[in-house]
């Protein structure tokens, strides 16, 4: 994918260009110290507004660290986290909360609610967050699981699906409030390649359908690249590369280089 | 000597800092109970949880207690010829302290681990992120009904503990032993006063405060996976029960 008008490969639609103006989210400045270490280490980033970005790195780096700040789950110890110019590290809770209803999360492991079946998991969020009717949770939620191609386990508790079942779940119920911004923490870590690949298609589609921004950390590489717009590249807790995804593939900087082709050798030495 | 010194001050640094964190969580799940909207089915849901299902292990607990109160009460009235105060005897053993604080102790081992468990396995699975990832703060949909609910569940138990707690006394003493049953409620009319039962529900009050906000605590920060909600649920039932055998020696000498 680039950032000019494109025909996506995999959906065969036509994708407009981003639009002008100030990134969604921007990261200026960001340190945050976890346990006495230092997780991000003045983090200079931008999200693009309507598009899918990637976060790449090692294990351990600070991606999902980052993508955390980015919905207030931590608060940076220096620097800001700007979400459409607001600097949410210094809301009010019930600030932040508003703040965050913008937003859909995937967690790594699909943090769905054990006590709930797939069809509360999904409408819980539509029921806690909105004044909508029974009637409308029940056809918005439905919608959902049909999305996802889950509409027969309505009735089943998480414990009894599948791990990709459970991060579709998941994905359903993010996109449930129809948000401006998803984030997702490897939503395909641990699944078969074609488990895998019917979630980033999944995400894909949906993507074309309803435009939103996301935010994804994966370690699929190099299958990421085909899967979004902008890669950021994280080592270390910095940010050593934030481009469109052909820049990035083509970078000289060695680590980039080193981590999408998996080398042994390179500046990362590993044994 | 130094190492020692240092080991010493950082433990009670670390102390302070958890009391300090335990109260910041207890007001601000005060906070949380007080702002509106108040869910009342999450609040029936944790009575029952809590309450309903602690009663099995209530009922059993003191009727035995009672039984062997009456028991015990009996052989040693006996030496003073004074069976006849045995009502009394078993009626204000329970009803001051046996009954809040065993009711508390039940309630603790039943339900207290299973709230640090379920919040500690919610807290490792990502679960709590998510709650504040949707904007919904945890603390008010998962502690508040949870504190609300031990704090109504507990007081009831302490009734029930009492009402068979007696009866077990009764069937020992009177039907067993053959103590007057006359004598048995008569004496236990008479030595027992308002004030006694007031204490009793005020103890269980704050022993139902008491065991949600430790256990609860616990739950909210397991950390480590598994084996960290283990340990945290091993510290809330130890914590919770001395707690309550602590607090029960403060409010007896406050309420005497």
């Amino acid at each position: 994918m680039s950032d000019e008008s494109w025909i996506c490969e995999p959906c065969g639609i036509e994708t407009l260009p981003a639009p002008e103006g100030e990134p969604i989210i921007r990261l200026a400045g960001v340190e945050t110290t976890l346990d006495g270490r230092k997780v991000l280490d003045g983090v200079h980033l931008d999200i693009p507004r309507q598009r899918i970005t990637a976060i790449i790195g090692l294990s351990g780096a600070g991606k999902s660290v980052m993508l955390k700040h980015m919905i207030g789950l931590i608060r940076p110890d220096r620097g800001q986290v700007l979400v459409d110019g607001v600097d949410i590290s210094r809301l009010s809770r019930p600030e932040l909360y508003k703040v965050r209803r913008r937003f859909g999360m995937l967690f790594q492991g699909g943090a769905l609610f054990d006590s709930l079946t797939v069809y509360e998991n999904v409408a819980f969020p539509l029921r806690e967050n909105t004044g909508l009717r029974e009637e409308k949770i029940r056809e918005r939620v439905l919608r959902g699981l049909a999305q996802v191609g889950l509409e027969k386990a309505e009735g089943k508790y998480p414990d009894e699906l599948s791990g990709g079942m459970v991060r579709r779940v998941a994905f359903a119920r993010a996109m449930v409030t129809d948000p401006e911004i998803i984030l997702c923490d490897e939503p395909t870590t641990g699944l078969d390649p074609i488990i895998r690949n019917s979630i980033l298609n999944l995400i894909c589609h949906t993507y074309h359908r309803h435009g939103f921004t996301m935010v994804m950390v994966s370690h699929d590489i190099p299958e990421i690249f085909h899967w979004s717009h902008h890669v950021v590249v994280v080592h270390d807790g910095k940010v050593v590369e934030a481009a469109p995804t052909a820049e990035v593939t083509n970078s000289i900087h060695p680590f980039v280089q080193q981590l999408i082709r998996g080398d042994i050798s390179g500046p990362v030495q590993l044994m | 000597m130094m190492s020692f010194a240092e080991t010493l001050g950082r433990k009670a640094l670390g102390a302070v800092n958890r009391m300090g964190k335990m109260t910041i969580f207890l007001c601000a799940t005060a906070a949380a109970l007080l702002a509106p909207p108040y869910r009342v089915r999450r609040i029936v849901k944790q009575v029952h949880f809590i309450g309903g299902k602690s009663l099995f292990v209530i009922v059993l607990t003191a009727a035995f207690t009672g039984m062997v109160l009456g028991l015990q009460g009996y052989y040693t009235l006996r030496k003073f010829g004074s069976e006849g105060l045995l009502g009394s005897a078993v009626a204000l053993s329970l009803i001051r302290e046996l009954g809040p604080v065993l009711s508390a102790l039940m309630v603790t081992g039943r339900a207290g681990s299973a709230l640090t468990a379920e919040i500690g396995i919610m807290r490792i699975g990502e679960q709590i992120d998510s709650l504040e990832s949707m904007g919904i703060d945890p603390v008010k949909f998962l502690v508040a009904p949870r504190l609300l609910g031990a704090v109504l569940s507990v007081p009831l138990l302490t009734a029930v503990f009492d009402v068979v707690g007696i009866l077990g006394g009764y069937l020992v003493g009177v039907k067993l032993l053959g103590v007057n049953s006359g004598a048995f409620f008569g004496q236990m009319e008479a030595s027992v006063e308002w004030k006694d039962v007031m204490n009793g529900i005020i103890k269980s009050v704050a022993f139902g405060l008491i065991i949600a906000w430790v256990c609860t605590f616990q739950g909210y920060y397991a950390e480590r996976g598994a084996e960290g909600v283990s340990q945290s649920t091993t510290s809330a039932v130890v914590l919770s029960s001395v707690l309550v055998l602590i607090g029960d020696y403060v409010l007896t000498s406050v309420l005497l």
